[in-house]
């Protein structure tokens, strides 16, 4: 048997080679060089958005060298909500998760903060507007950064024909295609006119007044429009005030314009109302509209998509935003910020914005005058205004400037819209009062 | 020593053969076969159920950022709230009717059935267990389209006769009326079948001696079949108010709690405070408070079936 003796040269060379490559293995960038990300994506409702995000995705994971899984998550059912429950409390699950406008706050302690991508982002895309400071940040810190894949206005979708021929109110003259709104005539007093000619003529506006956010988020801009705070910014209980009073007097009146059924809507309902002919206007974003297109052309034809009605205290519209969070226990932090810089670039935002079909909105006052928003119709420009170009109505949640988790509170228990109906079914001003103060006074603890 | 070490030995020999013989005695027994065969289905209830159920004691016992022990703060603050008291006498008000109302169609229909022909029998019997083995997310889902504020379809009907339209969901006293309506039609066929199982097993000759003893159909059910039936009434009835009071998807479905919260029943209600509210410690607690309501009734319940099963 012979054995091939090792020279000193050749064992010289042999470690030399080993260290070589063992120092430089982890350089050498394989497939999944980077590692693995895992994201739960908002599920989005319009055919093919998804796309969008999956390509976008996965163009940045084939030049970082991450392996990526996505799962779109729905809302049905508020699903969403009860992953993020359910990761939260495990401290395991995706190292990105979408998450819904109060939810950063609620999660506040398991969140990675990205300061140091939103500076950057913001640098590109513009200023932010206040409803996603307001949800984003705590203390200075950015819990999340603004996505704009389920972010929306609810604002007025209203029936150009029936609102001239019923109301004398010319929509497309307050809020033209291509230029700045003309609206200063466009005020609560105004509204309320329309609600109740719209109502006589038997094609009643279409607000609802249940528990669920389109309800919400309606009667909150509306509250905003008068200066009605339930909880100031500083955490005290504000209800009892003229403001409260003089909102919820302008809703007893809107109460009585609307279909007599409104205490049950959900948010499919008023979308439903818009498809039948039934109304003259709902608060909704476009997907209303995308839905008429589809299934009654001849309404969608019909339709303009515009700002709120200015109130004593100004005009207020719903802004809802998403955000792309990052969980403190994510293992791939960097990928994740990577991956959100890179979806937040405005080429990222302009092609996920047009797979929506210009429903999702991006929270950059650089990204409002998008071409979709342009072009879509019929009718031509019906979406013009949607995105708020012109910046005319301050965008706000309701239950704002409430110390986020005390407005989430309020928000989930629909206080607003209750009150409302407690006061337009008969119930005594000051009662109800009373009773949205206890309320607001058991949504302190913490 | 050395003797005593043997003497050690043989003492134990015996002892371990006794045990061993034990062990082997105790393997034959039937309640130990029974017991290791159900020990899967056991360690699998300790994990789905068990588990999380003391957690949610754990989570009903911090305060809302899950960080800091409470101990019964949570219920303190919820015995001070009104909308939980509302809960509290709306889950009873729902179980307690709906309950009763599956109860009595149940038993009434449990007999139309036993009375038909045996040969078409079990057409009757799979037709009227369709309700209870839909999912009930399922048709829940058609009796909303059914009560829909917009295009209800017994609006629609009810139309023809002049009458309406009735805000089934929209009204506080409508909307209680249809989630019961709702539970009592998912409902009443476990009763049916259950009081179904129970009445073929009354011999006929009590019904026979009845009819000698001239009793009329009142006092056959009053005499005979409801003391024959006893058991199964009082176990169904404890089993179905359980189900009842833990409900949550024809409610949440239906109504949301709506309006204005006249709806809510405890899991409906937690899951508004829990999930949606973000106050998961809250919303245990919540639905931790249906535990001891439950536990009254099944000490009672129970208590009655064993008194009964004694007399017997």
């Amino acid at each position: 048997m012979s054995r091939r003796k090792l020279n000193r040269r050749q064992f010289v060379a042999a470690t030399a080679a080993t260290s070589a490559v063992m120092i430089t293995a982890p350089y050498v960038r394989g497939a999944y060089a980077a590692g693995k990300l895992s994201m739960g994506f908002w599920d989005h409702w319009v055919p093919g958005a998804n796309q969008a995000s999956t390509d976008l995705v996965n163009e940045w994971a084939a030049k970082e060298k991450v392996e990526v899984q996505i799962d779109y998550i729905t809302s049905q059912g508020k699903k969403i909500e009860l992953t993020i429950a359910a990761e939260g409390a495990a401290k395991s699950g995706h190292d990105l998760i979408a998450m819904p406008t109060w939810w950063p706050h609620a999660h506040a302690e398991l969140l990675e903060p990205v300061n140091d991508i939103m500076g950057p982002i913001i640098q590109e895309n513009g200023e932010v507007n206040g409803t996603v400071k307001y949800l984003g940040q705590s203390g200075g810190k950015w819990l999340a950064v603004p996505s704009c894949v389920g972010s929306q206005i609810k604002g007025p979708c209203t029936r150009i024909d029936l609102m001239k021929k019923h109301a004398g109110i010319d929509v497309q003259q307050l809020y033209p295609a291509g230029g700045p709104p003309k609206a200063d005539s466009w005020t609560t007093e105004t509204f309320l006119k329309a609600a109740e000619a719209c109502q006589k003529a038997g094609v009643p506006f279409g607000i609802g007044l249940g528990e669920t956010t389109d309800s919400v988020d309606s009667a909150g801009a509306f509250f905003q429009a008068f200066g009605a705070e339930l909880v100031n910014a500083k955490g005290d209980v504000t209800v009892k005030t003229d403001a409260v009073r003089q909102a919820l007097e302008f809703y007893k009146r809107l109460i009585a314009a609307l279909p007599p059924d409104v205490a049950s809507w959900d948010d499919a309902s008023n979308n439903k109302w818009l498809v039948s002919g039934k109304g003259a206007m709902i608060m909704n974003p476009p997907s209303a509209w995308a839905v008429a297109k589809r299934d009654a052309p001849q309404i969608a034809e019909q339709c303009w998509t515009h700002g709120f009605p200015v109130g004593p205290k100004g005009r207020y519209a719903p802004f809802l935003p998403y955000f792309w969070s990052i969980w403190s226990f994510s293992k791939n932090k960097e990928a994740a910020k990577s991956l959100i810089v890179h979806l937040s670039k405005p080429a990222s935002i302009e092609k996920m914005v047009a797979a929506s079909g210009g429903y999702d909105l991006p929270a950059y006052e650089k990204l409002t005058t998008l071409k979709i928003w342009q072009e879509q119709g019929p009718p031509k420009g019906t979406l013009y205004h949607y995105p708020n170009p012109y910046n005319h109505q301050t965008l706000s949640i309701a239950a704002s400037p409430a110390p986020p988790k005390i407005a989430q509170q309020i928000y989930a228990q629909a206080t607003m819209t209750k009150m409302c109906l407690r006061y337009a079914q008969g119930e005594k001003m000051e009662a109800t009062l009373a009773w949205a103060e206890g309320e607001c006074e058991g949504f302190m603890r913490s | 020593m050395v003797d005593a070490a043997i003497g050690e030995d043989a003492i134990a020999r015996p002892r371990r053969a006794v045990r061993r013989r034990g062990l082997r005695n105790a393997l034959k027994r039937k309640s130990t076969t029974a017991f290791l065969l159900t020990l899967p289905l056991i360690l699998l209830i300790a994990l789905l159920v068990v588990y999380p159920a003391l957690y949610s004691v754990h989570l009903a016992t911090l305060n809302k950022s899950m960080q800091r022990f409470v101990g019964f703060g949570n219920f303190e603050f919820l015995f001070k709230r009104d909308t939980f008291w509302l809960v509290v006498k709306q889950s009873c008000i729902f179980a307690v009717t709906a309950v009763v109302f599956k109860a009595l169609i149940g038993f009434i229909v449990a007999h139309f059935v036993h009375n038909i022909p045996a040969k078409g029998q079990r057409k009757w019997r799979g037709m009227l267990l369709v309700p209870w083995v839909i999912p009930p997310a399922m048709s829940t889902l058609a009796w909303l389209w059914l009560f829909d504020p917009s295009y209800s379809a017994f609006n629609y009907t009810l139309a023809f006769f002049g009458i309406g339209p009735i805000p089934w969901t929209g009204d506080a006293a409508w909307a209680r009326f249809s989630v019961i309506l709702v539970n009592v039609w998912y409902g009443a066929p476990f009763f049916m079948i259950m009081y179904l199982a129970s009445l073929k097993s009354v011999p006929d000759q009590l019904y026979e001696a009845a009819a000698i003893d001239g009793a009329n159909w009142w006092q056959r059910i009053w005499y005979v079949t409801l003391p024959m039936m006893r058991n199964i009434i009082a176990i169904t009835t404890l089993f179905s108010l359980i189900v009842t009071f833990a409900n949550f998807d024809i409610v949440r479905i239906l109504t949301a709690g709506g309006p204005l919260d006249k709806t809510h029943i405890f899991a409906t209600w937690a899951f508004r405070v829990g999930i949606e509210g973000s106050d998961i410690p809250l919303g245990a607690s919540v639905s931790l408070f249906m535990v001891p309501i439950l536990a009254v009734a099944a000490i009672f319940i129970l208590r009655d079936v064993n008194k009964r099963g004694n007399e017997s």
